[in-house]
């Protein structure tokens, strides 16, 4: 392990050690599976973009115009917003009625993700329960939010009910993930020695795993609440159920104002954007 | 004294129960949140899906039509997720603690993401379709800016986490900028961005659909046909495609995670 | 010869704290010198400033005839290529190979597109592999970095700084992070670089033992201030105590 007596030279020698590639240069890649499937990820992604981009069905669109036009739209949009078929007073309104939406789902969302993800943590539950349920999970949350609203929405009619329980089904399957994976971090040693003193399961779940996973409980819901705000603003749009997103959708789809859309798209941001704050707030207080 | 601490907390546990219901009984009035019928419609609901949302022979033949929209959400979700990433990293770069090139610019780059992250999609494919009309690029677009302005902000905290002392030694050496983002930066995040890069097509899929229904393109425009003229056994085979795309994905996801991270 | 001049040397972080004040020192070629004093003494920013990493508030610093303290970038770039740096927790590249990293002290001599894609000569890959089997890896060569052990991870990292072909070599608290065993082959190396192939040394030490075993010359810090300077022969308990403050106490234990 001695250094050389001299200074560092190049030395001619050829080691067993030295890789070399079949152009005889030396090779300097450490070669393993993760850098192997980290290249065919990237490779595989960039020809499945260059090929969608081939297969696209444009329809004679004349791009350049197109855009320039959306430029023009979204330079009218946020620098002359106004309104002209509802007041101030009516947009907050609406917006008020989108936070009813969004508060709603993350309520009843996180009721019953409280006691599904119980079960579905691996140190409170049995493998089976467990498991069944973190499969149903991963199926409804494969379902996009927007058809499990429209899905409801033939038994339920359109409306506040269909849109908050078809939302709830995501916020459960989001919830369950996030709760289980908090109660799975819980100390061993604190769920047995309640055990060994005679507690029995509600007893350990009231005293000990509720209590000291009540900030994750609490910052996970409120991160939800964030994203089902904008999710209320999507299915007021597309599917029916009120707020301010449905006035985004006459705005733009019936009366064609421009403006207007301005004036909501302003409004949802300031909405979403003290939202996210508020979130990363809680967040950072409370978890990291 | 402690009795009295119990009181206390036994009050706030009181206030705060009868707040929530109050806030919940509030929205409630304003939503027209009708409780009684969302107990008797989840019943409803389940015998309906039993007895209609099943695919028959009808809806098969349906299926060669209900693959090719299916196909061109899946690229759009792929194109969108990817070259949005592109961009992504480059605004991650200046709005990261460790790589930005000076204040102005990071605090510009964060702010561009938190904008175009929070302005819903919804109104993305509504200005796009002004100009745009019913074309895959309307899409296209909509997906592209929400996932840029999220992944901005996943890039930035990917960054800040795995490269801030590789790139110290680096900035040593003498390394100039370029050097330290490609044999530091991009080394060391990689492994995360690409796990970010695979969430995002995964939920652009999901996304995809609602803005297929908003601006009629892809299988979200299918699904709404099917759906408004009551024909739900093709309508289901729909959500069927979905959940086995999206579960396609998932599996891929997961095993180039598992691997690489 | 002198190689390293400091004069006058001050920094300020914003809000008010003094890492510096006021810090003058020489240090000529061949010299082997420890920093010591207790943590937050100001030794890591000191070093910092040398090769600019951290920009002095007042000052002025002359390494090898050139002023850093207002440098331009080209010029800083050709600096700090003389200037090689070992840090407490080694700072690699984790998920690149050894040799990778090895190499990465000569990006400073390349290209920025050369360097960007990796392109390095025959030259410096056979170089790279001469200073590995020098320091015992050659055979870790292809591992990646996350597989290496402390001891390990930190000969990578000499064998970065030595790459450089440096004149200076700066250690910030290069053996913090490692066990007994491990941190007396690191300091042997380094020791070795020293007097063997002349290389300049600055240190941050933590532990006085090591730095009064190894040093030429040692300077003591407090407070941004230095308040001893001198071989380790002079350096008397009193004068630790005053260098350590109340963390004296736990540091002497013989």
């Amino acid at each position: 392990m001695e250094l050389s007596q001299s200074k560092i030279n190049v030395t001619t020698h050829y080691d067993e050690y030295i890789k070399k590639t079949k152009y005889g240069k030396i090779k300097t890649k450490a070669f393993n599976l993760s850098n192997i499937i980290i290249n065919i990820t990237i490779i595989s992604l960039i020809l499945l973009t260059v090929y969608g981009f081939i297969s696209f069905d444009y329809k004679d669109l004349n791009l350049f115009n197109a855009i320039y036009e959306t430029f023009t739209n979204i330079k009218t949009m946020f620098l002359s917003p106004s309104i002209s078929h509802f007041t101030l007073t009516d947009a907050l309104y609406q917006v008020l009625i989108t936070i009813g939406l969004a508060f709603l789902t993350t309520l009843f969302g996180s009721i019953i993700a409280i006691i599904l993800g119980l079960f579905a943590a691996k140190n409170l539950s049995s493998e089976r329960v467990s498991n069944s349920i973190k499969g149903f999970v991963a199926f409804v949350r494969a379902v996009p939010t927007v058809l499990w609203v429209l899905i409801f929405a033939v038994a339920a009619g359109l409306g506040s009910v269909a849109a908050v329980i078809g939302m709830t089904f995501h916020t459960i399957g989001y919830l369950i993930k996030a709760y289980s994976e908090s109660f799975e971090e819980i100390d061993e040693g604190v769920i047995e020695a309640l055990k060994a003193s005679g507690a029995n399961w509600w007893q350990i779940i009231f005293q000990a795993v509720l209590p000291s996973s009540l900030t994750y409980i609490l910052s996970w819901t409120f991160m939800r609440f964030e994203i089902n705000f904008t999710n209320a603003v999507a299915m007021g749009a597309a599917a029916g159920a009120g707020g301010i997103g449905f006035e985004l959708f006459m705005a733009s789809g019936f009366y064609f104002n421009v403006h207007e859309v301005g004036f909501i798209t302003y409004l949802i941001l300031a909405f979403a954007m003290i939202l996210e704050i508020s979130s990363t707030r809680l967040k950072n207080n409370y978890i990291a | 004294m402690e009795l009295d601490v119990m009181k206390k907390k036994n009050r706030k546990f009181m206030l705060f129960w009868i707040a929530l219901i109050g806030i919940t009984g509030f929205f409630m009035v304003i939503t027209k949140y009708d409780p009684i019928k969302s107990f008797t419609s989840i019943p409803k609901a389940i015998v309906w899906t039993l007895t209609n949302f099943y695919p028959n022979s009808n809806s098969i033949e349906k299926l060669p039509s209900i693959l090719s929209k299916l196909k061109e959400t899946i690229f759009l979700s792929i194109a969108a997720t990817t070259t949005a990433s592109a961009f992504a990293l480059l605004f991650g770069l200046f709005g990261s603690k460790t790589t930005k090139i000076n204040n102005l610019l990071g605090v510009l780059s964060r702010t561009i993401a938190s904008i175009f992250r929070n302005i819903p999609i919804v109104a993305w494919a509504m200005i796009l379709l002004f100009s745009f009309g019913q074309n895959a690029l309307t899409g296209y677009f909509a997906l592209f800016f929400v996932t840029f302005g999220f992944l901005t902000r996943a890039f930035i905290e990917t960054i800040d986490e795995a490269s801030y002392e590789s790139v110290e030694a680096l900035r040593a050496t003498g390394a100039t900028y370029f050097q330290i983002v490609f044999q530091g930066v991009i080394p060391s995040s990689i492994p995360q961005i690409i796990s970010w890069v695979l969430f995002m097509t995964e939920t652009n899929i999901r996304s995809s659909t609602l803005v297929g229904i908003l601006t009629g393109t892809g299988v979200g425009f299918v699904f709404n046909i099917y759906y408004k003229s009551m024909d739900y056994n093709s309508a289901s085979l729909v959500v069927i495609s979905i959940i086995l795309t999206v579960f396609a994905i998932e599996i891929t996801s997961n095993y180039i995670r598992r691997v690489i991270l | 010869m002198e190689l390293l001049n400091i004069n006058r040397l001050s920094k300020e972080y914003k809000g008010g704290t003094k890492a510096l004040s006021n810090v003058n020192f020489s240090v000529n070629e061949g010299e082997f010198v420890s920093i010591i004093g207790p943590s937050g003494a100001g030794k890591s920013t000191l070093l910092r400033c040398i090769n600019k990493m951290i920009d002095a508030t007042d000052g002025e610093i002359v390494f090898d005839g050139v002023s850093v303290t207002d440098i331009n970038r080209k010029d800083l770039r050709k600096v700090r290529t003389k200037i090689g740096m070992i840090f407490q927790h080694y700072n690699l590249v984790d998920r690149l190979s050894v040799i990778e990293n090895v190499l990465h002290g000569r990006l400073g001599y390349k290209t920025t597109l050369e360097g960007i894609i990796g392109k390095y000569t025959e030259k410096e890959k056979k170089k790279a592999f001469d200073l590995l089997k020098k320091l015992g890896l050659k055979d870790q060569a292809y591992k990646r970095c996350d597989q290496l052990s402390g001891g390990q991870k930190q000969r990578v990292g000499i064998a970065r700084a030595l790459i450089q072909n440096p004149k200076l070599v700066l250690c910030d608290e290069p053996i913090a992070s490692l066990d007994p065993n491990a941190s007396k082959v690191i300091m042997d190396h380094l020791k070795n670089i020293n007097v063997e192939m002349g290389i300049t040394s600055i240190f941050n030490l933590h532990q006085v033992d090591v730095a009064m075993k190894y040093s030429d010359r040692i300077i003591g810090v407090n407070s941004g201030e230095i308040i001893y300077d001198g071989t380790p022969d002079n350096l008397s308990e009193e004068k630790i105590h005053e260098i350590y403050g109340s963390e004296a106490g736990e540091l002497i234990t013989e």
